[in-house]
C-alpha cells in the first residue's frame, strides 16, 4: 500500500523559461528587432525616463513600449500621449514578473515589421525579475538616489543580470546621503561590465548618454 | 506572491515529467531550494497546497522541501564559506572577489508516484 515509485527529475525550474527565451532572442535578431527589458522598484522613474529617451529617438527609429509594471493603463496611456508612439498594455494578473512566454504574447499584439526598438517596462521589484530571462536582448535597470547606493549589495542578482544601471533623480542628491563613487563601486562587485548612467528623468539632464547608448545597441542588433 | 507564481512553474514541469513517465497520479514532490534562493520554503508549501488541489495529477500530493546551504567561493584565498552569515566578503581574508558555488537552487529533485 505504502509502496512508492522514486522517479528522478533533477531539473531547475527556471530551465524551460531559459529555453524559451533563447528561442525568442533568436527569433528577434532575425527580424531586426531590439528588445530592451527595463526594471527597478515602483517608483524609481521607469516611465519618465522612457518618456524622455523615446523623444530623443523616436525620429531615428521605430519604437513601441509594453508596459507590465501595473495592471492599469495609465502608464501605458501616459506613454502614448507624450511621445505618440505605440504603447500597450500587458496583463500579468499579479504575477511579480513577467517570463518569455508572457513577454511574446506581448509581442504579439504589436507589429514587429514596423519595430526597430521595443521596451518592456517590467513589473516593478527587485527580485523576482531578475530570475526570468525575458528573451530580451539586454536588461536595463534604474536606481534613484532616494532607494539609496546600497541597493546593489541589497539585490545582487539584478544587479548582475542588468547590462546598464541608469542612476535616476540624481537632482534630489543634495537632500540625500547617496554616494555616487560608492554606488559605482557597489554595482562593480556585482557586475564589473555594467554601464552606469546617472540621470535627471524630470529635467532630462544624462537622458542623452543613455539614448546614445541605446541607439548604438539597436544599430548593431539589426546588422 | 513570489512562491505562487513559482509554483505554477513546478505545476508545469511536474506534468512535463508525468506525461514522459507515463504517470497519472503523483504522491509527493520533493525540491531543492537553496538557502539564498529568495523562495521562502513555508509559503511554497501553502502555495503547493492551494495549486497542487486543482489538479488531477497532483491532488492531495505533498511537496518537501531540501535545504540546500548556501557556499561562496573565494577567487583571493580559495576557500569556500558559509554565504548567509558573510554574505560577498571572505571572512578569511576579508576579499570581495567571491562567487556564489551553490544555494541558489530552484529546482525539481524528484517525484512519488503510488505504485
Ligand atoms: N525628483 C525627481 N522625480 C522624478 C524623477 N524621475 C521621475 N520622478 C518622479 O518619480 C515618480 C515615479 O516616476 P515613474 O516614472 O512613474 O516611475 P515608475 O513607477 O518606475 O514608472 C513620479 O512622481 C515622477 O515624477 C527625477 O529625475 N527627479
Ligand atoms: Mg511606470
Ligand atoms: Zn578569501
Amino acid at each position: 500500500m505504502d509502496e512508492v515509485k522514486v522517479i528522478e527529475i533533477k531539473k531547475s525550474i527556471f530551465a524551460e523559461n531559459d529555453k524559451d527565451a533563447d528561442a525568442l532572442r533568436k527569433e528577434l535578431k532575425d527580424r531586426g528587432v531590439y528588445l530592451l527589458n527595463l526594471m527597478s522598484s515602483p517608483g524609481s522613474g521607469k516611465t519618465t525616463t522612457l518618456i524622455k529617451t523615446i523623444n530623443l529617438l523616436k525620429d531615428k527609429l521605430r519604437i513601441a513600449v509594453m508596459e507590465a509594471d501595473i495592471d492599469s493603463d495609465v502608464d501605458a496611456v501616459k506613454i502614448k500621449d507624450a511621445t505618440g508612439i505605440k504603447s500597450i498594455q500587458l496583463h500579468t494578473g499579479g504575477m511579480c514578473h513577467l517570463d518569455a512566454e508572457m513577454t511574446r504574447q506581448g509581442l504579439d499584439g504589436l507589429v514587429l515589421q514596423d519595430c526597430d526598438l521595443v521596451v518592456l517596462e517590467n513589473v516593478g521589484n527587485l527580485v523576482c525579475p531578475a530570475e526570468f530571462d525575458t528573451g530580451s536582448c539586454r536588461n536595463a535597470m534604474i536606481l534613484s538616489v532616494p532607494e539609496g547606493d546600497d541597493k546593489p549589495l541589497k539585490y545582487p542578482l539584478m544587479f548582475s543580470v542588468c547590462d546598464v544601471v541608469i542612476i535616476n533623480k540624481t537632482d534630489v542628491l543634495p537632500y540625500f546621503d547617496f554616494d555616487m563613487e560608492k554606488c559605482r563601486e557597489y554595482i562593480r562587485m556585482r557586475n564589473p561590465h555594467a554601464r552606469v548612467f546617472p540621470i535627471c528623468a524630470r529635467t532630462g539632464e544624462g537622458v542623452d548618454a543613455f539614448a546614445e547608448w541605446l541607439l548604438a545597441e539597436v544599430r548593431s542588433w539589426k546588422q | 506572491m513570489h512562491e505562487l507564481g513559482i509554483v505554477f512553474y513546478i505545476i508545469r514541469d511536474v506534468k512535463q515529467a508525468a506525461e514522459e513517465n507515463g504517470v497519472s497520479r503523483v504522491s509527493a514532490l520533493v525540491m531543492n531550494i537553496g538557502e539564498v534562493s529568495t523562495v521562502v520554503p513555508e509559503y511554497l508549501i501553502d502555495c503547493w497546497r492551494w495549486a497542487a488541489d486543482k489538479e488531477d495529477l497532483l491532488r492531495g500530493s505533498e511537496l518537501r522541501i531540501n535545504t540546500i546551504p548556501a557556499v561562496t567561493f573565494c577567487e583571493t584565498c580559495g576557500k569556500e564559506y558559509e554565504t548567509v552569515p558573510n554574505g560577498k566578503t571572505c571572512p578569511f581574508c576579508g576579499s570581495g572577489n567571491t562567487w556564489l558555488l551553490r544555494g541558489n537552487e530552484v529546482e525539481i529533485k524528484e517525484i512519488e508516484v503510488p505504485s
